[in-house]
């Protein structure tokens, strides 16, 4: 994560992190998810569903900070993240309890 | 990233019609959208669900009860509001939800909103205004905005559309809110609001039609989220007066009244249930 400055507590910032999960044949293709994630994590595939529309796609893991927006944008309940166990964002070792610093 | 292989369960799964799914809504169409923050509201409302009802009329918002995993009514065309205002006089302790379209509560339904808001009947009203008939083909509606071009109004339209938060209000409605697709989690801390309110509580959603809307106006559904992004401005509290629907202008979105009076089963109660001496 980058920072336009960096936090005095920088050891106590944790930024939630996502994991992405797709229901590909309630997919529409609308690109909804696409277009309003913040942070850039999906793009649409070439792969086509058994509706025939091009479901999204993971591009970048990393950056997924379960907003959970993709999920409640989509018209066909067809995207959803789920939360993966926090982690500080300097990597150090540290005792958590699931803050957010997002 | 991996996609997990046994189909996980979408975290609203409880509460659809799986069976159902996928839904007819076409791909963009923002009925899905509204349904979801509507689902996502009655999840974490702390309501009972076994007593709670959702009532729609006819049209593609229409379609909503018979998606939801709830004791849910499709009625006929235009009488949404008025069969749930029976289910709530007959039965108080329901929470009654109406989901509809624009057409179906304004347009043929128009009288009985009216005078549902005017008796602050105790009912929570979801309106998906997609500013036209989605599912007779794209027809014009009350609620069209003035040159938008319809299938019958190929020219444009020359008249002027409702301004459902003002009408609501002027009504009596005691709970008035006005959201987009987009701004989705504004809408679903409505929809619970609204909820919990006492009295009529109102929420128009303002959500694309491609296939109707959309195809005939040169708004693809990114373009009409677009829209939503930069022609809306959110003022709470904001008179209703200034909720026209004109997104050349912009269009004021928020939570705009929020007042307490007596609920129609209330003034009922109190008038003419009379103690039994009196009554003899
Ligand atoms: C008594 C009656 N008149 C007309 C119709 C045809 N009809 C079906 S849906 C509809 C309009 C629906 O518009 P709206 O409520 O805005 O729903 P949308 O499809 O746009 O979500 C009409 C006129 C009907 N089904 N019944
Ligand atoms: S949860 Fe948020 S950050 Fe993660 S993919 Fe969805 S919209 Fe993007
Ligand atoms: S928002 Fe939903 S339907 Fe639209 S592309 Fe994303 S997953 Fe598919
Ligand atoms: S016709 Fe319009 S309102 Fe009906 S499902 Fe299609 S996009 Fe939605
Ligand atoms: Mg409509």
């Amino acid at each position: 994560m980058k920072f336009w400055r960096t936090p005095l507590d920088l050891q106590d910032i944790h930024v939630s992190k996502g994991m992405v999960l797709i229901l590909e044949d309630r997919c529409k293709g609308c690109g909804y998810c696409i277009a309003f994630c913040p942070r850039d994590v999906l793009h649409e595939s070439t792969r086509f569903n058994a509706k025939g529309y091009h479901p999204p796609e993971v591009k970048n893991p990393d950056a997924c900070v379960n907003c959970h927006y993709c999920e409640i944008i989509c018209p066909d309940l067809a995207i959803f993240s789920v939360e993966i166990p926090p982690h500080p964002v300097n990597a150090g070792p540290s005792e958590d309890n699931g803050s957010t610093g997002s | 990233m991996k996609k997990a292989k046994a189909s996980p369960s979408h975290p609203l799964d409880a509460l659809v019609r799986t069976e159902r799914i996928p839904h007819i809504w076409c791909p963009g169409c923002g009925i899905g959208t509204a349904f979801s923050a509507c689902l996502m509201a009655l999840h974490t409302s702390g309501l009972d669900l076994d007593k709670t009802v959702m009532v729609s009329g006819i049209g593609c918002s229409g379609r909503a009860a018979g998606y939801t995993r709830l004791d849910s009514y499709h009625t006929t065309h235009g009488r949404a509001i008025p069969f749930a205002t029976g289910m709530k006089l007959a039965k108080p302790e329901l929470q009654v939800i109406v989901f509809s379209g624009d057409g179906d509560l304004f347009a043929i339904g128009g009288n009985h909103i009216i005078h549902a808001a005017r008796r602050n009947i105790d009912l929570t009203v979801l309106c998906v205004n997609n500013l036209n008939y989605g599912m007779t083909g794209g027809q014009v509606a009350a609620t069209t905005p003035t040159l938008a071009k319809t299938t019958t109004t190929p020219r444009g339209n020359p008249e002027q559309p409702f301004n459902l938060p003002l009408l609501v209000y002027a009504a009596g409605a005691t709970y008035v809110a006005r959201w987009t697709i987009l701004h989705t989690r504004d809408l679903t801390q409505s929809v619970q609001e609204a909820l919990h309110h006492k009295g009529f509580a109102f929420i128009e959603v303002l959500a694309p039609c491609p296939t109707g809307y959309g195809r005939r106006n040169k708004e693809r559904p990114l373009d009409t989220l677009k829209l939503y992004q930069e022609r809306t401005l959110i003022k709470n509290g904001a008179n209703p007066a200034e909720a026209f629907l004109d997104f050349e202008r912009g269009v004021v979105l928020g939570k705009f009244v929020e007042e307490q009076r007596p609920t129609c089963i209330e003034m009922y109660d109190r008038t003419c249930r009379l103690p039994d001496s009196a009554a003899g």
